[in-house]
């Protein structure tokens, strides 16, 4: 086992395949990322709208609760009693006025504090605590939490950086366009995924694939490689965002697509009404797929709305959570079609099976590997940027630029 | 859906119809595990609803599905896709079924319940596992003499999907 890689290019256009496998470099990210000085998406604040209402939720793979207080503010702390180590909340949701662990009934309020001890005092001036025993160095331990536009993040780092100045502007943009207005929570999808969490991540950034692996979305006209968008970074390379305009390469489509598989102009679906969308941007972007560095991808597609959260389970699993939402205000027909366009996304996705099924494929090659590399040059080498085209990579390279600068890794030349 | 069907069950009902109602069941399964996919959407009526439901959504109000199905065009999409674009794991599906409910409703209809269990084989190195289990909600009609789902309902208790889910359940 490793826990430290030699990068072998200055640019993270080659990525090691050791770091999807190696169980050190797992404990890593765990220390150093999730553990570490990240903002973690930790669930939304619709979920939870009222005083008590709670719902647990993971940092990597550390469980913790979220709640809201008496006050109404937003809380987190992980889900670990201070006593013996129990898990103290089980239920996936639900509304406590405080929180009792199962084991020896230790009891904590809103904020993680520890509020009671049964038998403290013994029992007929037998047993108990000792007498210096103070509850207030035994809270459950505590997430640093920040919301943005109804997004819950939460840190194990309390002196990190305002969570409004780790996103950054662009990335704020996003997020006040994807939740412009208050939201509904429609429900949930899971997939228990047999591959490395950041192969996920490479494929959440990478807008190349998009046009050529969901041949759905190319035959039956959703995205194209061939639509006018783009890719940018946020305030660190970690954050990326991919957008494209639907629509907009109308008569350019086969000659981009000429002589690849991917495409074929004949196929027509005996229901279109999938297909059918409500332009909801004033960009005309019918795609927005935004990655939150460590663990969060934010997306609008057509009018599906939805946070996927990564959940680390092990080197070569991982639970990808997805939250399913649309506006309280949505009518009727904006509903249904948000219900219908269910059939895009998700484990079942007709636009995101497919991803599932990378992943492994991946997973399965690469996992005894110690030497070879992976090749990342579409849309050129060098300077990590912005695009205008949609035939680009360069988010990925920007996410492994961000993640070697956390975990310490220093690219050095190939030899 | 239909909670008194527990306490209301198939004695009501002539034997033959749960007979036909139980082959329907059979055959659905039968049908997906030999991967006549192409024969699949026959099975429904045109005016059909076939989704697919993670458990924990049920608590809530939407009960969200990843799969869903509004007439029978959509099944003949799910069909094409799957057998032209789409990309997913190369699998054996096996299905087992069993506690088999049938009530009957005013309006002709029945309602059936059944447990499911779907085994799946890769095909890369016939390794099995057990993908998913849970209920179906059926809602059959009889058309021409012949029992048609009206309504499929697949209730998923294994709400966290091992990997992805491209099959029919
Ligand atoms: S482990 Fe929680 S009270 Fe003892
Ligand atoms: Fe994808």
């Amino acid at each position: 086992m490793l826990d430290n890689v030699t990068w072998p290019s200055t640019d993270y256009s080659r990525v090691p395949y050791v770091v999807f496998g190696d169980q050190a470099i797992y404990n890593r990210e765990q220390e150093r990322i999730f553990q570490g000085s990240s903002w973690c998406y930790l669930g939304l604040e619709a979920e939870i709208p009222n005083p008590g209402d709670f719902k647990t939720s993971f940092v990597g793979n550390t469980s913790v609760v979220v709640n809201r207080s008496a006050n109404g503010a937003v809380y987190a702390f992980e889900n670990r009693c201070a006593h013996r180590g129990s898990t103290v909340v089980r239920e996936l949701s639900g509304n406590r006025e405080n929180y009792t662990c199962i084991y020896h009934h230790w009891c904590y309020d809103h904020e993680g504090n520890l509020i009671g001890v049964p038998f403290q005092r013994g029992l007929k001036g037998k047993g108990g605590m000792p007498r210096e025993f103070d509850k207030c160095e035994h809270s459950l331990k505590k997430l640093r939490v920040e919301t943005y536009r109804g997004v819950i993040f939460g840190t194990f780092d309390h002196d990190i950086m305002p969570l409004a100045d780790y996103l950054g502007p662009r990335i704020r943009d996003i997020l006040d366009t994807i939740f412009q207005k208050p939201i509904e929570v429609l429900g949930y999808m899971r997939q228990r995924m047999p591959s490395n969490w950041k192969l996920y991540w490479e494929n959440a950034t990478d807008c190349y694939h998009a046009g050529l692996l969901h041949q759905f979305g190319t035959t039956f006209g959703l995205f194209r490689a061939t639509q006018e968008g783009g890719s940018f970074l946020g305030a660190c390379p970690g954050h990326s965002v991919c957008y494209s305009i639907f629509g907009s390469d109308e008569g350019s489509v086969s000659e981009g697509y000429e002589g690849i598989e991917a495409y074929n102009a004949e196929m027509k679906l005996n229901d279109a009404s999938l297909l059918q969308y409500r332009d909801e941007d004033s960009d005309q972007r019918g795609l927005i797929i935004m990655a939150t560095f460590p663990s969060v991808i934010f997306q609008r597609i057509a009018n599906t709305l939805a946070t996927r959260q990564i959940r680390t389970k092990s080197p070569n699993e991982f639970e990808l959570y997805w939250t399913y939402f649309g506006y309280a205000d949505d009518d009727e027909e904006l509903r249904r079609m948000r219900l219908t366009q269910t059939n895009l996304v998700g484990p079942a996705g007709l636009i995101s099976m497919e991803d599932g099924e990378a992943g492994v494929l991946i997973q399965r090659a690469i996992e005894r590997e110690r030497h070879a590399s992976s090749v990342m040059e579409m849309g050129g080498k060098g300077p990590i940027g912005d695009q205008d085209h949609l035939v680009s990579e360069m988010s990925v390279r920007g996410f492994w630029k961000h993640y070697c600068d956390v975990m310490g890794y220093v690219p050095g030349s190939s030899s | 859906m239909n909670n008194s069907l527990a306490s209301n069950s198939s004695r009501t009902i002539a034997q033959e119809v749960v007979r036909e109602i139980t082959d329907l069941l059979y055959d659905y399964v039968l049908c997906l595990d030999d991967d006549r996919l192409e024969e699949w959407p026959d099975f429904f009526i045109e005016d059909c609803i076939y989704k697919i439901v993670p458990r924990e959504n049920l608590r809530l109000k939407a009960d969200l599905p990843i799969w869903f199905c509004e007439n029978k065009n959509m099944l003949r999409d799910r069909v094409l896709a799957l057998r032209t674009c789409s990309v997913y794991n190369l699998h054996y599906d096996r299905h087992l079924i069993s506690n088999i409910r049938v009530k009957c409703q005013d309006d002709g209809r029945f309602y059936v319940h059944s447990n499911y269990a779907v085994f799946q084989t890769d095909l890369i190195e016939g390794k099995t596992i057990l993908f998913c289990t849970g209920k179906y909600e059926d809602e059959v009609v009889f058309v021409a003499g012949q029992p048609k789902f009206k309504v499929k309902r697949v209730i998923l208790d294994t709400y966290s999907v091992p990997n992805l889910l491209a099959t029919p359940v």
